[in-house]
């Protein structure tokens, strides 16, 4: 393997020949190394055995990224592609085992830009627990992409009798989270800029697969757990509404959020509850596991401010209101469209 | 947040609600006939869904969501010119992130923005001015709207653009003034409006005295209110004593932001930059005269009406629209033919349906679209 001496990714480095070679050894393989991937054929091979062993459902999930900035307090666009596609998979029940991932490189992007990218990806997989065992990269004329794209597709593996989904969530359950809403998308539209706003707010970016196992260890009977990435909790939560053809009331003194989130939503006017999140899910859990969960959240060092937030009702079905900190009660719709700040 | 949760607590809000109840109770009961209060101001139509305030009220007491939305009351015809400088191949137009969606006849900016329109968010004027520093080759043009609280930053802009001599900025002038709208709803035959809540911010900028007349002359009570719940509360109740008492007066909840001479500095940019224009077109109540402003002549360089030939045409509103019933307070918005069917966030006819400060919209997003009866 040659180490790349050119400071930028040209298009020669998807040209498929041997500066395509060396940039996918020396930036992916050099970072992502395992035994799985050494083979560098056109796929990557897993014994069925192996799998079996953890359960007798795989789970199956891609993701596309494509944050702007690249880098952002709390993480960067690989922390985000190995995370939010671990956490697909373990939200659903599954034990994450393996990732493939897909590039999309824009001619020009510093060569350093990528090994930092591929060095936070090869961390998050060791954090999360996966490999990373298959790949692409492609590079794209100035202009065709904006500096990176990266996807992530994952297995996983569902231990068997376990069954969770958003249609089981029933009236009388409670609605937790495992912590401090918004931070992601708070730290996203920080690190952007293009506001005359500076907060130390930092990405909650974080592979959740070890909560999740406490969490369902505690309360086995968990009727459905969603990672509350674009659109934040009340997106969520209308999901759960909307396939459990139930109500659902939340109350807006016991959401956690923190206080710099809190005044940055003020001041550009945005509702905290779309923000998006990279490390933080929704969980509905029977009444009597309620306590257990919120235990088994807090012993955890990625949910040390969770929290009850609500309750499924069997209110009008397909509805989520929000109890306000006055008291009074409004409808948490989904967003249309895009979340914008409002002029005055 | 410090300074900011004493006005949301809700043992005082319980209180409040108390107190207005027992209010309304002793306001005429003789003529069961619910009490209407108006919010001029978008902003607190906004508070009031937000916190979810009309489900608190007694049920006598109808809050009217007036036209204070300034996005809202946008007609398509001026949408559709700045759909039209947008394409200008030279043109990169800054804009209000609420704008973006305004449907005009042909396209909104968001429409015009995916057809190829260099269209780009931004926070406020100055945002815009940078980027015509930053971009000397092209032509920036500022979307400009909003009631008195936006004018002071977009005149300050212009007069910073003019002192440092930058050549490729302009301005697509669309502010309007409050004071000859509400006097034009007040002269509406079908109007029911038994109090106002004033404009906080537009008052911080204008002061209170151009309210007077209100009172005088037309003998309704206006209590100035901020924007926090406690604030709407106490103002409700600061109207509904006004009502019991049988005073109608200009009185100021905002003490801590409003003064009642306003804002000099303010004041003296925007009638250093702007003029009256004869008349506006205001969608859902048509043209009222003096309610627009334009750019004075002095500075016609940064009017981009002026270097663009803009088409000017007038589109009517859509036919069984009823922004302007609602406006009044003569429907309730779920009351419009339109509401929740032809007419949604989505995909809005309405000029209400068009920003979460507009009534219809924000009824349908926090109200919801079910029955009327869990309305809030």
């Amino acid at each position: 393997m040659s180490r790349i001496t050119v400071p930028t990714v040209t298009l020669a480095h998807g040209g498929g020949g041997k500066a395509m070679k060396d940039l996918i050894d020396d930036v992916f393989v050099a970072a992502f190394d395992n035994a799985l991937l050494a083979p560098l054929d056109d796929q990557a091979r897993i014994a069925l055995s192996a799998l079996a062993s953890h359960g007798d459902r795989l789970a199956f999930a891609t993701d596309a990224f494509v944050v702007d900035p690249v880098f952002f307090p709390g993480g960067d666009i690989g922390t985000l592609a190995v995370c939010g596609t671990v956490n697909d998979l373990a939200v659903g029940g599954a034990v994450p085992l393996h990732l493939a991932c897909a590039v999309i490189i824009e001619e020009g992007v510093a060569i350093e830009t990528l090994r930092r990218v591929a060095d936070s990806m090869a961390a998050s997989a060791r954090a999360a627990g996966v490999t990373i065992i298959a790949g692409d990269t492609k590079v794209v004329p100035k202009g065709a992409c904006d500096k990176l794209f990266v996807t992530t597709t994952g297995i996983g593996v569902i231990r068997s009798g376990l069954e969770l989904g958003a249609q089981l969530a029933r009236p009388g359950d409670v609605v937790l989270v495992n912590g401090m809403l918004g931070d992601h998308g708070a730290a996203v539209l920080m690190a952007r800029g293009d506001l005359a706003l500076d907060a130390p707010i930092a990405s909650d970016c974080a592979p959740l697969h070890g909560l999740i196992a406490g969490l369902l260890a505690a309360a086995p009977g968990t009727r459905f757990m969603r990672d509350a990435t674009r659109g934040g909790v009340a997106t969520v939560l209308n999901e759960i509404a909307l396939a459990a053809r139930v109500g659902v009331e939340i109350d807006e003194a016991r959401t956690p959020l923190r206080e710099t989130v809190r005044s940055m939503c003020e001041i550009l006017g945005l509702d905290p509850l779309y923000l998006a999140n990279e490390g933080k899910l929704v969980a509905v859990v029977p009444a009597p596991q309620a306590d257990g969960a919120l235990a088994a959240l807090r012993g955890h060092a990625l949910g040390a401010d969770a929290a009850i937030i609500g309750r499924i009702t069997d209110g009008p079905p397909g509805r989520v209101t929000m109890r306000t900190i006055v008291g009074g009660r409004r409808v948490v719709d989904m967003l249309v469209g895009e979340q914008l700040p409002r002029i005055c | 947040m410090k300074y900011l949760d004493e006005f949301r607590d809700r043992a005082t809000a319980e209180a409040l609600i108390d107190e207005i109840g027992a209010l309304a109770e002793r306001i005429d009961a003789a003529a069961r006939r619910p009490i209407q209060l108006m919010e001029v101001c978008g902003g607190h139509t906004h508070a009031i869904f937000r916190y979810g305030i009309g489900d608190l009220l007694p049920k006598r007491i109808e809050l009217v969501h007036g036209p204070g939305c300034p996005v809202c009351v946008l007609p398509m015809g001026r949408i559709d010119d700045c759909v039209a400088i947008a394409e200008r191949p030279e043109v990169v137009l800054a804009t209000f992130g609420d704008a973006m969606r305004v449907p005009g006849s042909r396209k909104s900016l968001l429409q015009a923005k995916a057809d190829g329109a260099d269209v780009r968010t931004v926070y406020s004027p100055m945002d815009a001015l940078a980027l015509a520093r930053r971009l000397p080759e092209r032509q920036v043009v500022f979307f400009a709207l909003g009631f008195e609280t936006t004018m002071p930053a977009t005149a300050l802009t212009i007069l910073e653009a003019a002192r440092d001599g930058i050549e490729n900025f302009s301005v697509f002038c669309n502010h309007v003034t409050i004071v000859p709208t509400i006097k034009a709803i007040l002269d509406s035959p079908d109007l029911q409006i038994d109090g106002f809540l004033g404009p906080g911010h537009v008052s911080m900028v204008i002061g209170t005295a151009p309210y007077d007349f209100i009172a005088r002359h037309y003998r309704k009570p206006l209590v100035v209110a901020g924007f926090e719940p406690l604030d709407v509360l106490q103002s409700i109740w600061m109207v509904l004593r006004q009502i019991l008492d049988g005073r109608a007066e200009v009185e100021n909840q905002y003490a801590r932001v409003v003064r009642e001479g306003g804002n000099r500095a303010a004041l003296e940019a925007i009638t250093t930059v702007y003029e009256l224009r004869e008349f506006f077109e205001w969608r859902g109540l048509g043209s009222i005269d003096h309610s627009g402003i334009r750019i004075r002549v002095s500075f016609a360089r940064f009017d981009a009406e002026r270097r663009f030939a803009v088409p000017g045409a007038r589109i009517a509103d859509p036919q069984a629209c009823q922004c302007g019933e609602v406006l009044k307070g003569v429907i309730k918005p779920w009351q419009c033919k339109l509401f929740g069917s032809a007419c949604t966030p989505q995909d809005p006819i309405g000029a209400l349906m068009v920003s979460s400060e507009g009534a219809c919209a924000a009824y349908y997003q926090y109200g919801g679209a079910g029955s009327p009866e869990d309305r809030p």
